[in-house]
């Protein structure tokens, strides 16, 4: 087992544990839903409205668990381990990243249907967007990691994650609601623009998964 | 050449910059010609868009800055990364109240949403305006230090690809932008060089000023704690 | 309208970009200068630190040191 393995294992089997993130991830996501229905009157959505009540809620959602992400290290001490460990630190960067990714892979298996039961008349565009919302959670990992280690070792630590990470997130959110704008639209899916979209999202992911692998290090020297 | 870069002081880059911008703007509105579609308001890209290109080159010197300080460690780079984001966060704000004012002049509206370029800016400064909160909220010098590297880094790389998202977002047909730099008829192109230029050694100056008076808190703090030591 | 007040709407915006962006300068001047102030307040501080006799000798007694203190505190005090 190598230690990319082992720490992901871990971080996965503490999130069954105790389900301290992704439980919390899904009932602000559907509750967010049901505020969008008030806050907008409408029953139905589709277009620009469906993607710009979806994207922004997973995104909120997200900063849930990326503020949880480092919890555990902080309290158990488990960031001594690893720097004890005759690991590469990129090792922890890489580890935790694929475990958000995966807490948010599960949170849209679990959001994304009942938005469209809540709000979409037609599911077509949902398997295209999937491949959005993924690559939009790659780059959501990649950034989420580098500022939630920052943020963890601030005192301000529940404050400046937020702050941080929005701005640096609005590529993914134009990428994702750009794409979703089009795939939900209200007679079903146009593929317009949808190469540009993963390319946008794609890029973005290249260059954060390689500021992350190339600075991580730094975050971690004591 | 290396005698030449020596004799360059502060007081010398001041007195430079304040020759070459005073010539721009001089050359701006007497020489150049008006704009045939925007009348009189497009003298103000003389201002606004040297402030919107330093600022951005500025944010990428401090990410520059701050590999060079993780690499080395050496505290000096930080204090540059540092103030260089300083600097060219005071240039953004400019940038966003310039570029308030010709949408304004222009459109009749305080802001437009369909200009690309207002609006990766104000994401970038809003980014760029965490940095003090991050590093007041960390205590321990040394980590507060590396942690604002990492930030400068990550922003400096995050700037060109915001530019290029905040573009694709606006249908292809109807962006508003206020003139493309590009296409500019030379008795407009060199008025603006020179205010680029002087813009440039500007933002040279006050950064080189900041990081002077920093230096000199620094060293009062050293000959303070020097002269209290127990003899 | 007034004749000196009679400046063209395009003049005006400008006139006001140009203003806006010469006030910035002058606030960052303007929060340089307090900073220099400061400088030369804590540098005159400390000429009178390092003009003030002090006991070279290992040995001192007590009192001395105490003195020394009270000292430094004081100037401390003088410019907060």
């Amino acid at each position: 087992m190598t230690a990319f393995g082992a720490l992901l294992r871990k971080d996965l089997r503490v999130e069954l544990r105790t389900l301290r993130s992704i439980p919390a991830m899904a009932l602000f996501a559907v509750t967010a839903f049901v505020i969008f229905r008030f806050g907008l009157d409408r029953e139905q959505l589709s277009g620009e409205l469906a993607a710009g009540v979806l994207v922004p809620t997973l995104l909120f959602a997200a900063l849930l668990a990326i503020n949880r992400l480092f919890v555990a290290e902080r309290e158990e001490g488990g960031f001594d381990l690893v720097r004890l460990a005759p690991v590469d630190r990129t090792v922890l960067f890489a580890a935790k990243a694929s475990a958000l990714v995966i807490y948010l892979v599960v949170l849209e298996l679990v959001a994304v249907p009942i938005f469209a039961l809540f709000f979409l008349d037609s599911a077509s565009g949902l398997i295209p967007f999937a491949l959005v919302l993924l690559l939009a959670d790659i780059g959501l990992a990649a950034t989420g990691t580098v500022i939630s280690t920052i943020a963890t070792m601030s005192s301000a630590r529940d404050l400046l994650a937020p702050l941080i990470l929005l701005p640096l997130l609005v590529p993914l959110v134009i990428g994702a609601a750009g794409a979703g704008e089009h795939l939900l639209a209200e007679g079903g899916p146009d593929y317009g623009r949808f190469g540009t979209w993963l390319g946008l999202l794609g890029l973005y992911d290249l260059i954060f998964l390689l500021v992350g692998y190339a600075t991580f290090d730094f975050l971690l020297d004591d | 050449m290396a005698d030449a870069l020596k004799s360059i002081t502060l007081h010398r880059l001041a007195v430079a910059t304040v020759v070459v911008m005073g010539t721009g703007y001089a050359l701006a509105f007497f020489a150049a010609p008006e704009d045939a579609d925007q009348g009189f308001i497009q003298k103000i890209f003389y201002l606004h868009v040297p402030l919107a290109t330093v600022a951005l080159c500025g944010w990428i010197v401090a990410a520059i800055h701050a590999i060079r300080h993780l690499r080395t460690g050496d505290a000096k780079h930080d204090a540059r990364s540092y103030v260089s984001i300083h600097i060219s966060v005071i240039f953004g704000l400019a940038v966003l109240l310039t570029g308030a004012i010709w949408a304004k002049g222009s459109w009749g509206v305080w802001w437009e949403w369909k200009e690309p370029t207002l609006v990766s800016f104000l994401i970038v400064f809003l980014l760029y305006a965490t940095y003090y909160p991050l590093r007041y909220a960390i205590e321990d010098r040394d980590r507060q230090a590396r942690y604002a590297s990492v930030f400068a880094i990550t922003a400096g790389a995050f700037v060109p690809l915001n530019f290029l998202a905040v573009r694709l977002a606006e249908p292809l047909i109807h962006p508003r932008t206020f003139s493309s730099a590009g296409g500019l008829p030379d008795s407009m192109l060199w008025p603006f060089l020179v205010c680029l230029v002087g813009m440039a050694m500007l933002w040279t100056t006050l950064v080189w000023f900041e990081l002077d008076s920093k230096a000199a808190s620094a060293n009062l703090k050293r000959i303070r704690r020097a002269l209290e030591a127990p003899a | 309208m007034i004749p000196l007040l009679a400046i063209e709407s395009s003049d005006r915006y400008v006139g006001g970009a140009y203003l806006v962006f010469l006030l910035l300068l002058l606030i960052y001047v303007a929060i340089m200068a307090a900073k220099l102030s400061r400088i030369q307040r804590e540098l005159g501080s400390i000429a009178e630190l390092a003009e003030a006799p002090r006991p070279r000798k290992p040995d001192h007694d007590v009192g001395q040191i105490h003195e020394r203190e009270h000292e430094i505190e004081t100037v401390r005090q003088g410019e907060r």
